[in-house]
Protein backbone atom coordinates (compact mmCIF):
# COMPACT_ATOMS: atom_id res chain seq x y z
CA UNK A 1 0.00 0.00 0.00
CA UNK A 2 2.80 2.73 0.94
CA UNK A 3 4.53 1.73 -2.11
CA UNK A 4 1.86 2.16 -4.33
CA UNK A 5 1.29 5.74 -2.45
CA UNK A 6 4.54 6.56 -3.16
CA UNK A 7 4.78 5.78 -6.68
CA UNK A 8 1.37 8.44 -7.01
CA UNK A 9 3.22 10.85 -5.35
CA UNK A 10 6.18 10.47 -7.44
CA UNK A 11 3.75 10.64 -10.75
CA UNK A 12 1.93 13.44 -9.26
CA UNK A 13 5.40 15.70 -8.63
CA UNK A 14 6.50 14.84 -12.46
CA UNK A 15 3.65 15.77 -14.07
CA UNK A 16 3.86 18.83 -12.32
CA UNK A 17 7.41 19.38 -13.40
CA UNK A 18 6.74 18.97 -16.66
CA UNK A 19 3.37 21.39 -16.52
CA UNK A 20 5.97 24.08 -14.78
CA UNK A 21 8.57 23.64 -17.66
CA UNK A 22 6.38 23.92 -20.65
CA UNK A 23 3.98 27.37 -18.71
CA UNK A 24 8.03 28.81 -18.12
CA UNK A 25 8.73 27.92 -22.13
CA UNK A 26 5.74 29.23 -22.92
CA UNK A 27 5.86 32.51 -20.90
CA UNK A 28 10.07 32.84 -21.96
CA UNK A 29 8.53 32.86 -25.63
CA UNK A 30 6.17 35.84 -25.14
CA UNK A 31 9.05 38.04 -23.55
CA UNK A 32 11.21 36.94 -26.55
CA UNK A 33 8.49 37.89 -29.02
CA UNK A 34 7.81 41.11 -27.43
CA UNK A 35 11.31 41.90 -27.52
CA UNK A 36 10.80 41.21 -31.17
CA UNK A 37 8.18 44.06 -31.44
CA UNK A 38 10.58 46.55 -29.56
CA UNK A 39 13.10 46.27 -31.75
CA UNK A 40 11.11 47.37 -35.00
CA UNK A 41 8.85 49.77 -32.33
CA UNK A 42 12.79 51.77 -32.24
CA UNK A 43 13.54 51.24 -35.37
CA UNK A 44 10.24 52.95 -36.70
CA UNK A 45 11.25 55.92 -33.79
CA UNK A 46 14.36 55.92 -35.19
CA UNK A 47 13.46 56.97 -38.74
CA UNK A 48 11.04 59.49 -37.31
CA UNK A 49 12.99 62.37 -36.73
CA UNK A 50 14.67 62.00 -40.45
CA UNK A 51 10.93 62.11 -42.21
CA UNK A 52 10.36 64.99 -40.07
CA UNK A 53 13.35 66.91 -40.86
CA UNK A 54 12.68 65.94 -44.32
CA UNK A 55 9.29 66.92 -44.65
CA UNK A 56 10.22 70.40 -43.12
CA UNK A 57 12.30 71.54 -45.70
CA UNK A 58 9.67 71.63 -48.41
CA UNK A 59 6.40 71.90 -46.33
CA UNK A 60 7.00 74.42 -42.90
CA UNK A 61 3.52 75.01 -42.86
CA UNK A 62 2.60 71.62 -41.42
CA UNK A 63 3.70 72.71 -37.85
CA UNK A 64 0.41 71.00 -36.31
CA UNK A 65 1.32 67.78 -37.71
CA UNK A 66 5.04 68.06 -36.97
CA UNK A 67 4.32 68.54 -33.23
CA UNK A 68 1.91 65.97 -32.99
CA UNK A 69 4.08 63.60 -34.37
CA UNK A 70 6.98 64.31 -32.54
CA UNK A 71 4.32 63.98 -29.05
CA UNK A 72 3.34 60.45 -30.43
CA UNK A 73 6.97 59.22 -30.84
CA UNK A 74 8.69 60.59 -27.20
CA UNK A 75 5.08 58.71 -26.23
CA UNK A 76 6.11 55.63 -28.22
CA UNK A 77 9.34 55.36 -26.44
CA UNK A 78 8.46 55.64 -22.38
CA UNK A 79 5.25 53.43 -23.30
CA UNK A 80 5.45 50.29 -21.05
CA UNK A 81 3.82 46.49 -21.00
CA UNK A 82 2.27 45.71 -24.57
CA UNK A 83 -1.00 46.81 -24.43
CA UNK A 84 0.37 50.77 -24.04
CA UNK A 85 2.78 49.76 -26.71
CA UNK A 86 -0.36 49.05 -28.95
CA UNK A 87 -2.45 51.50 -28.49
CA UNK A 88 0.42 54.30 -28.89
CA UNK A 89 1.69 52.54 -32.15
CA UNK A 90 -1.26 52.29 -33.66
CA UNK A 91 -1.81 56.53 -32.85
CA UNK A 92 1.08 56.71 -34.24
CA UNK A 93 0.41 54.68 -37.66
CA UNK A 94 -2.61 56.95 -38.08
CA UNK A 95 -0.48 60.39 -37.97
CA UNK A 96 2.37 59.19 -40.25
CA UNK A 97 -0.54 58.38 -42.82
CA UNK A 98 -1.56 61.38 -42.38
CA UNK A 99 1.64 63.20 -42.82
CA UNK A 100 2.30 61.03 -46.44
CA UNK A 101 -0.87 61.99 -47.60
CA UNK A 102 0.02 65.62 -46.71
CA UNK A 103 3.28 64.84 -48.41
CA UNK A 104 1.21 64.44 -51.82
CA UNK A 105 0.67 68.33 -51.84
CA UNK A 106 4.28 68.24 -52.21
CA UNK A 107 5.41 67.37 -55.37
CA UNK A 108 8.84 68.58 -54.60
CA UNK A 109 9.18 66.53 -51.64
CA UNK A 110 7.41 63.71 -53.42
CA UNK A 111 9.91 63.43 -56.05
CA UNK A 112 12.98 63.90 -53.00
CA UNK A 113 15.14 60.48 -53.29
CA UNK A 114 15.79 61.04 -49.28
CA UNK A 115 11.76 60.80 -49.11
CA UNK A 116 11.25 58.60 -50.63
CA UNK A 117 13.90 56.46 -49.15
CA UNK A 118 12.44 56.95 -45.76
CA UNK A 119 9.14 56.08 -46.96
CA UNK A 120 10.34 52.81 -47.93
CA UNK A 121 11.96 51.75 -44.79
CA UNK A 122 9.36 53.26 -42.99
CA UNK A 123 6.51 50.99 -44.46
CA UNK A 124 9.25 47.95 -44.57
CA UNK A 125 9.10 48.43 -40.30
CA UNK A 126 5.40 48.41 -40.32
CA UNK A 127 5.48 45.46 -41.93
CA UNK A 128 7.73 43.57 -39.61
CA UNK A 129 5.80 45.15 -36.96
CA UNK A 130 2.54 43.39 -37.92
CA UNK A 131 5.17 40.33 -38.61
CA UNK A 132 5.97 40.23 -35.04
CA UNK A 133 2.81 41.27 -33.74
CA UNK A 134 1.63 38.29 -35.14
CA UNK A 135 4.16 35.95 -34.01
CA UNK A 136 3.36 37.78 -30.19
CA UNK A 137 0.43 37.14 -30.32
CA UNK A 138 0.35 33.67 -31.83
CA UNK A 139 2.82 33.15 -28.46
CA UNK A 140 0.61 34.59 -25.94
CA UNK A 141 -2.81 32.62 -27.65
CA UNK A 142 -0.59 29.91 -26.75
CA UNK A 143 0.71 30.40 -23.48
CA UNK A 144 -2.71 31.71 -22.61
CA UNK A 145 -4.56 28.32 -23.16
CA UNK A 146 -1.78 26.30 -21.32
CA UNK A 147 -2.70 28.37 -18.11
CA UNK A 148 -6.61 28.20 -18.27
CA UNK A 149 -6.63 24.16 -19.52
CA UNK A 150 -7.47 21.45 -16.81
CA UNK A 151 -5.56 20.47 -14.99
CA UNK A 152 -3.56 23.32 -15.42
CA UNK A 153 -5.65 25.78 -14.15
CA UNK A 154 -5.43 25.44 -10.82
CA UNK A 155 -1.61 25.03 -11.03
CA UNK A 156 -0.93 27.87 -12.50
CA UNK A 157 -3.11 29.85 -10.20
CA UNK A 158 -1.45 28.69 -7.41
CA UNK A 159 2.21 29.61 -9.02
CA UNK A 160 0.23 32.63 -10.18
CA UNK A 161 0.89 32.80 -14.10
CA UNK A 162 -0.99 35.56 -15.11
CA UNK A 163 -2.85 35.79 -18.82
CA UNK A 164 -0.59 37.74 -20.89
CA UNK A 165 -1.84 40.85 -22.85
CA UNK A 166 -2.44 40.38 -26.62
CA UNK A 167 -0.65 43.18 -28.99
CA UNK A 168 -3.80 44.79 -30.85
CA UNK A 169 -4.36 46.23 -33.93
CA UNK A 170 -6.47 49.98 -34.04
CA UNK A 171 -9.71 49.62 -35.88
CA UNK A 172 -8.56 53.06 -37.36
CA UNK A 173 -6.13 51.32 -38.98
CA UNK A 174 -8.39 49.49 -41.16
CA UNK A 175 -9.72 52.24 -43.02
CA UNK A 176 -8.74 54.15 -45.57
CA UNK A 177 -6.83 57.69 -45.17
CA UNK A 178 -8.37 60.06 -47.17
CA UNK A 179 -6.45 61.01 -49.85
CA UNK A 180 -7.08 64.86 -51.28
CA UNK A 181 -6.00 66.09 -54.41
CA UNK B 1 1.26 19.14 -30.45
CA UNK B 2 1.20 17.70 -34.00
CA UNK B 3 4.27 20.27 -35.08
CA UNK B 4 6.56 19.11 -32.25
CA UNK B 5 5.71 15.02 -32.72
CA UNK B 6 6.20 15.67 -36.18
CA UNK B 7 9.77 17.23 -34.97
CA UNK B 8 10.95 14.39 -33.33
CA UNK B 9 10.15 11.78 -35.59
CA UNK B 10 11.71 13.61 -38.55
CA UNK B 11 14.64 13.63 -36.43
CA UNK B 12 14.64 9.59 -35.43
CA UNK B 13 14.18 8.74 -38.87
CA UNK B 14 17.45 11.19 -40.24
CA UNK B 15 18.92 8.64 -37.34
CA UNK B 16 17.46 4.99 -38.95
CA UNK B 17 18.37 6.07 -42.40
CA UNK B 18 22.33 6.96 -41.77
CA UNK B 19 22.37 3.71 -40.23
CA UNK B 20 20.24 1.73 -42.23
CA UNK B 21 22.63 3.31 -44.94
CA UNK B 22 25.58 1.65 -42.89
CA UNK B 23 24.11 -1.64 -42.41
CA UNK B 24 22.98 -1.88 -46.02
CA UNK B 25 26.22 -1.11 -47.80
CA UNK B 26 28.02 -3.18 -45.34
CA UNK B 27 25.77 -6.30 -45.90
CA UNK B 28 26.30 -5.68 -49.75
CA UNK B 29 30.00 -5.78 -49.56
CA UNK B 30 30.06 -9.04 -47.27
CA UNK B 31 28.12 -10.40 -49.61
CA UNK B 32 30.48 -9.40 -52.73
CA UNK B 33 33.40 -10.84 -50.49
CA UNK B 34 31.66 -13.85 -49.51
CA UNK B 35 30.52 -14.93 -53.09
CA UNK B 36 33.74 -13.66 -55.05
CA UNK B 37 36.10 -15.08 -52.11
CA UNK B 38 37.90 -11.62 -51.24
CA UNK B 39 39.00 -11.22 -47.19
CA UNK B 40 36.69 -9.26 -45.17
CA UNK B 41 39.16 -6.71 -44.48
CA UNK B 42 36.61 -5.28 -47.81
CA UNK B 43 33.96 -5.53 -45.21
CA UNK B 44 35.68 -3.71 -42.30
CA UNK B 45 36.97 -0.69 -45.35
CA UNK B 46 33.16 -0.67 -46.13
CA UNK B 47 31.48 -0.65 -42.68
CA UNK B 48 34.48 2.29 -41.98
CA UNK B 49 33.73 4.15 -45.04
CA UNK B 50 29.83 4.00 -45.29
CA UNK B 51 30.15 5.16 -41.84
CA UNK B 52 32.41 8.35 -42.72
CA UNK B 53 29.91 8.85 -45.72
CA UNK B 54 26.21 8.84 -43.54
CA UNK B 55 28.04 10.99 -41.27
CA UNK B 56 28.97 13.24 -44.02
CA UNK B 57 25.70 13.20 -45.41
CA UNK B 58 24.61 14.98 -42.10
CA UNK B 59 27.05 17.15 -41.72
CA UNK B 60 27.73 18.24 -45.57
CA UNK B 61 24.34 17.02 -47.18
CA UNK B 62 22.77 21.11 -47.53
CA UNK B 63 26.51 22.01 -49.36
CA UNK B 64 26.63 19.28 -51.69
CA UNK B 65 22.88 19.70 -52.67
CA UNK B 66 23.25 23.77 -53.39
CA UNK B 67 26.21 22.19 -55.55
CA UNK B 68 24.46 19.96 -57.77
CA UNK B 69 21.97 22.70 -57.77
CA UNK B 70 23.97 24.86 -59.21
CA UNK B 71 22.80 28.02 -56.70
CA UNK B 72 24.29 31.40 -55.37
CA UNK B 73 24.03 33.15 -52.33
CA UNK B 74 22.95 36.24 -52.32
CA UNK B 75 23.04 39.25 -49.63
CA UNK B 76 20.52 41.77 -48.30
CA UNK B 77 21.73 44.42 -51.64
CA UNK B 78 21.37 41.79 -54.32
CA UNK B 79 17.18 41.33 -54.18
CA UNK B 80 16.12 43.74 -51.32
CA UNK B 81 12.33 42.44 -52.04
CA UNK B 82 13.50 38.75 -51.83
CA UNK B 83 15.33 39.15 -48.96
CA UNK B 84 12.74 41.21 -46.99
CA UNK B 85 10.05 38.62 -47.47
CA UNK B 86 12.21 36.14 -46.15
CA UNK B 87 12.85 37.88 -42.90
CA UNK B 88 9.31 39.67 -42.69
CA UNK B 89 7.69 35.63 -42.70
CA UNK B 90 10.74 34.60 -40.24
CA UNK B 91 9.79 37.41 -37.54
CA UNK B 92 6.16 36.27 -37.82
CA UNK B 93 6.93 32.32 -37.47
CA UNK B 94 9.86 33.21 -34.71
CA UNK B 95 12.72 31.51 -36.15
CA UNK B 96 16.21 32.53 -37.34
CA UNK B 97 16.49 34.31 -41.20
CA UNK B 98 17.66 31.16 -43.18
CA UNK B 99 20.67 32.22 -45.92
CA UNK B 100 18.91 33.06 -49.71
CA UNK B 101 20.17 31.23 -52.63
CA UNK B 102 19.16 31.98 -56.09
CA UNK B 103 19.41 29.30 -58.87
CA UNK B 104 19.13 31.27 -62.28
CA UNK B 105 16.69 28.78 -64.26
CA UNK B 106 13.87 30.21 -65.84
CA UNK B 107 11.72 27.36 -64.40
CA UNK B 108 10.10 27.93 -61.34
CA UNK B 109 10.94 25.83 -58.28
CA UNK B 110 12.13 26.58 -54.57
CA UNK B 111 13.56 24.21 -52.18
CA UNK B 112 14.79 24.47 -48.84
CA UNK B 113 18.08 22.45 -47.00
CA UNK B 114 20.15 22.51 -44.21
CA UNK B 115 20.55 20.31 -41.31
CA UNK B 116 18.38 22.65 -38.47
CA UNK B 117 16.72 26.25 -38.51
CA UNK B 118 19.67 27.95 -37.17
CA UNK B 119 21.77 26.24 -40.30
CA UNK B 120 19.13 26.34 -43.25
CA UNK B 121 19.09 27.65 -46.59
CA UNK B 122 15.94 28.64 -48.86
CA UNK B 123 16.78 28.61 -52.43
CA UNK B 124 14.74 30.09 -55.46
CA UNK B 125 15.18 30.07 -59.10
CA UNK B 126 15.23 32.88 -60.73
CA UNK B 127 12.24 31.86 -62.39
CA UNK B 128 10.24 32.16 -59.85
CA UNK B 129 11.15 35.32 -58.76
CA UNK B 130 10.15 36.65 -62.31
CA UNK B 131 6.83 34.74 -62.18
CA UNK B 132 5.46 35.25 -59.04
CA UNK B 133 4.09 38.44 -57.05
CA UNK B 134 4.46 39.50 -53.99
CA UNK B 135 1.74 37.19 -52.17
CA UNK B 136 3.21 34.30 -53.85
CA UNK B 137 6.34 34.81 -53.10
CA UNK B 138 5.25 34.78 -49.35
CA UNK B 139 3.33 31.49 -49.91
CA UNK B 140 6.24 29.97 -51.21
CA UNK B 141 8.71 30.97 -48.87
CA UNK B 142 6.45 30.36 -45.75
CA UNK B 143 5.82 26.74 -47.06
CA UNK B 144 10.14 26.36 -47.38
CA UNK B 145 10.11 28.02 -43.94
CA UNK B 146 7.46 25.55 -42.62
CA UNK B 147 9.57 22.90 -43.49
CA UNK B 148 12.41 24.19 -41.74
CA UNK B 149 10.91 24.83 -38.78
CA UNK B 150 9.48 21.25 -38.88
CA UNK B 151 13.42 19.58 -39.54
CA UNK B 152 11.71 18.20 -42.41
CA UNK B 153 14.76 19.80 -44.28
CA UNK B 154 17.53 17.31 -42.14
CA UNK B 155 16.25 13.68 -43.50
CA UNK B 156 15.25 15.49 -46.90
CA UNK B 157 18.93 16.47 -47.17
CA UNK B 158 20.35 12.70 -45.64
CA UNK B 159 18.06 11.25 -48.19
CA UNK B 160 18.88 12.63 -51.09
CA UNK B 161 22.23 12.03 -50.37
CA UNK B 162 22.22 8.46 -48.67
CA UNK B 163 19.74 7.51 -51.21
CA UNK B 164 21.05 9.25 -53.86
CA UNK B 165 24.05 7.15 -53.80
CA UNK B 166 22.58 3.77 -53.09
CA UNK B 167 20.04 4.81 -56.54
CA UNK B 168 23.44 5.40 -58.29
CA UNK B 169 25.20 2.17 -57.33
CA UNK B 170 21.94 0.60 -58.56
CA UNK B 171 21.73 2.10 -61.90
CA UNK B 172 25.49 1.57 -62.39
CA UNK B 173 25.21 -2.58 -61.48
CA UNK B 174 22.58 -2.58 -63.90
CA UNK B 175 24.41 -1.39 -66.49
CA UNK B 176 27.21 -3.67 -65.76
CA UNK B 177 24.39 -6.54 -65.76
CA UNK B 178 23.69 -5.52 -69.64
CA UNK B 179 27.22 -4.90 -70.95
CA UNK B 180 30.09 -6.27 -68.41
CA UNK B 181 29.96 -10.12 -67.08
CA UNK B 182 30.14 -12.40 -70.18
CA UNK B 183 34.23 -11.07 -70.66
CA UNK B 184 34.98 -12.27 -67.44
CA UNK B 185 37.67 -15.74 -67.88
CA UNK B 186 36.44 -17.78 -64.84
CA UNK B 187 32.74 -18.93 -65.47
CA UNK B 188 32.43 -19.82 -61.45
CA UNK B 189 33.18 -15.97 -60.87
CA UNK B 190 30.78 -14.31 -63.27
CA UNK B 191 27.77 -17.07 -62.61
CA UNK B 192 28.89 -15.25 -59.02
CA UNK B 193 28.53 -11.45 -59.48
CA UNK B 194 25.41 -11.99 -62.12
CA UNK B 195 24.04 -13.62 -58.75
CA UNK B 196 24.95 -10.72 -56.37
CA UNK B 197 23.65 -8.91 -59.00
CA UNK B 198 20.08 -10.55 -58.81
CA UNK B 199 20.07 -10.28 -55.19
CA UNK B 200 21.23 -7.07 -54.47
CA UNK B 201 18.27 -5.97 -57.17
CA UNK B 202 15.49 -8.15 -55.53
CA UNK B 203 16.51 -6.27 -51.95
CA UNK B 204 17.44 -2.99 -53.85
CA UNK B 205 14.30 -1.31 -55.66
CA UNK B 206 11.59 -1.94 -52.93
CA UNK B 207 13.71 -0.82 -50.06
CA UNK B 208 15.00 2.56 -52.45
CA UNK B 209 10.90 3.24 -53.23
CA UNK B 210 10.45 2.22 -49.07
CA UNK B 211 12.79 5.02 -48.19
CA UNK B 212 12.03 7.96 -50.17
CA UNK B 213 8.34 7.41 -49.20
CA UNK B 214 8.70 7.06 -45.46
CA UNK B 215 10.67 10.31 -46.12
CA UNK B 216 9.06 12.17 -48.79
CA UNK B 217 5.33 11.20 -47.43
CA UNK B 218 2.37 13.12 -49.05
CA UNK B 219 1.73 13.96 -45.78
CA UNK B 220 5.14 16.17 -45.36
CA UNK B 221 4.16 18.45 -48.14
CA UNK B 222 0.44 18.99 -47.03
CA UNK B 223 1.63 20.42 -43.48
CA UNK B 224 3.90 22.21 -45.23
CA UNK B 225 1.05 24.01 -47.16
CA UNK B 226 -0.88 24.24 -44.10
CA UNK B 227 1.64 25.60 -41.54
CA UNK B 228 3.09 27.74 -44.07
CA UNK B 229 -0.69 29.24 -44.45
CA UNK B 230 -1.03 29.94 -40.70
CA UNK B 231 2.07 32.02 -41.38
CA UNK B 232 0.75 34.62 -44.40
CA UNK B 233 -3.00 34.30 -43.42
CA UNK B 234 -3.64 34.15 -47.35
CA UNK B 235 -3.97 30.33 -48.80
CA UNK B 236 -4.85 32.06 -52.70
CA UNK B 237 -0.79 33.37 -52.22
CA UNK B 238 0.44 30.08 -52.15
CA UNK B 239 -2.35 28.64 -54.53
CA UNK B 240 -2.03 31.11 -57.13
CA UNK B 241 1.70 30.17 -57.39
CA UNK B 242 1.36 26.47 -57.34
CA UNK B 243 -0.80 26.81 -60.59
CA UNK B 244 1.74 28.69 -62.01
CA UNK B 245 4.47 26.66 -61.32
CA UNK B 246 2.68 23.92 -62.77
CA UNK B 247 1.45 25.90 -65.35
CA UNK B 248 5.25 26.20 -66.57
CA UNK B 249 6.10 23.79 -68.90
CA UNK B 250 9.95 22.96 -68.68
CA UNK B 251 11.90 21.37 -66.48
CA UNK B 252 14.47 22.12 -64.12
CA UNK B 253 18.10 21.61 -65.48
CA UNK B 254 19.83 21.06 -62.63
CA UNK B 255 17.69 18.71 -60.98
CA UNK B 256 18.08 14.78 -60.63
CA UNK B 257 16.67 12.08 -58.73
CA UNK B 258 18.57 12.63 -55.66
CA UNK B 259 17.39 16.10 -55.12
CA UNK B 260 14.01 16.05 -56.92
CA UNK B 261 11.84 15.56 -53.59
CA UNK B 262 13.40 18.81 -51.72
CA UNK B 263 11.69 20.86 -54.94
CA UNK B 264 8.28 22.73 -53.91
CA UNK B 265 6.99 20.96 -56.87
CA UNK B 266 8.07 18.33 -59.12
CA UNK B 267 11.08 19.66 -60.93
CA UNK B 268 10.82 16.79 -63.90
CA UNK B 269 7.65 18.41 -64.98
CA UNK B 270 6.12 14.36 -64.87
CA UNK B 271 8.20 14.18 -68.12
CA UNK B 272 9.84 10.70 -67.08
CA UNK B 273 13.56 10.56 -67.14
CA UNK B 274 15.53 7.74 -68.82
CA UNK B 275 16.68 6.28 -65.32
CA UNK B 276 14.14 3.59 -64.34
CA UNK B 277 14.35 4.86 -60.70
CA UNK B 278 12.68 8.08 -61.22
CA UNK B 279 9.03 6.55 -60.96
CA UNK B 280 10.35 5.67 -57.43
CA UNK B 281 11.06 9.34 -56.98
CA UNK B 282 8.08 10.24 -58.04
CA UNK B 283 6.73 11.61 -54.31
CA UNK B 284 5.04 14.93 -54.99
CA UNK B 285 1.22 14.81 -53.73
CA UNK B 286 -0.54 16.04 -57.40
CA UNK B 287 -0.83 19.78 -57.09
CA UNK B 288 -4.52 19.23 -57.93
CA UNK B 289 -4.90 18.04 -54.63
CA UNK B 290 -2.88 20.17 -53.26
CA UNK B 291 -5.01 23.13 -54.51
CA UNK B 292 -8.05 21.36 -53.17
CA UNK B 293 -7.11 21.48 -50.21
CA UNK B 294 -5.82 25.09 -49.97
CA UNK B 295 -9.00 26.25 -51.76
CA UNK B 296 -10.90 24.71 -48.67
CA UNK B 297 -9.27 26.95 -45.94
Amino acid sequence: MNFYFFIGIVLVLLFLWYIYNSLIISKLRINEALSQIDVQLKRRADLIPNLVETVKGYAKHEKELFEKITAERSALMTARGPEEKASVNNQLTHTLKSLFAVAENYPDLKASQNFLELQGELSDTENKIAYSRQFYNSSVLDYNTKIQIFPNVFFARILNFKEAEFFGTDEKDKKKVEVKF
Amino acid sequence: MKIYSEISSNKLKTWLIMVFFVVFITTIIYIFAKTLGYGLSLVGAALILSGIMSLGSYYFSDKMVLAISGAKEIKKEDNRQLYNTVENLCIASGQPIPKIYIISDSSPNAFATGRSPDKAVVCVTSGLLNMLAKTELEGVISHELSHIKNFDIRLMAVVAILVGFIALISDIFMRSLWFGGSRDNERNSAQGVLMVIGIIFAILSPIVAILIQLAVSRKREFLADASGVLLTRFPEGLTSALIKISKYPYPLKNANNATAHLFISNPFKNKESKNPFSSLFNTHPPIEERIKILRSM
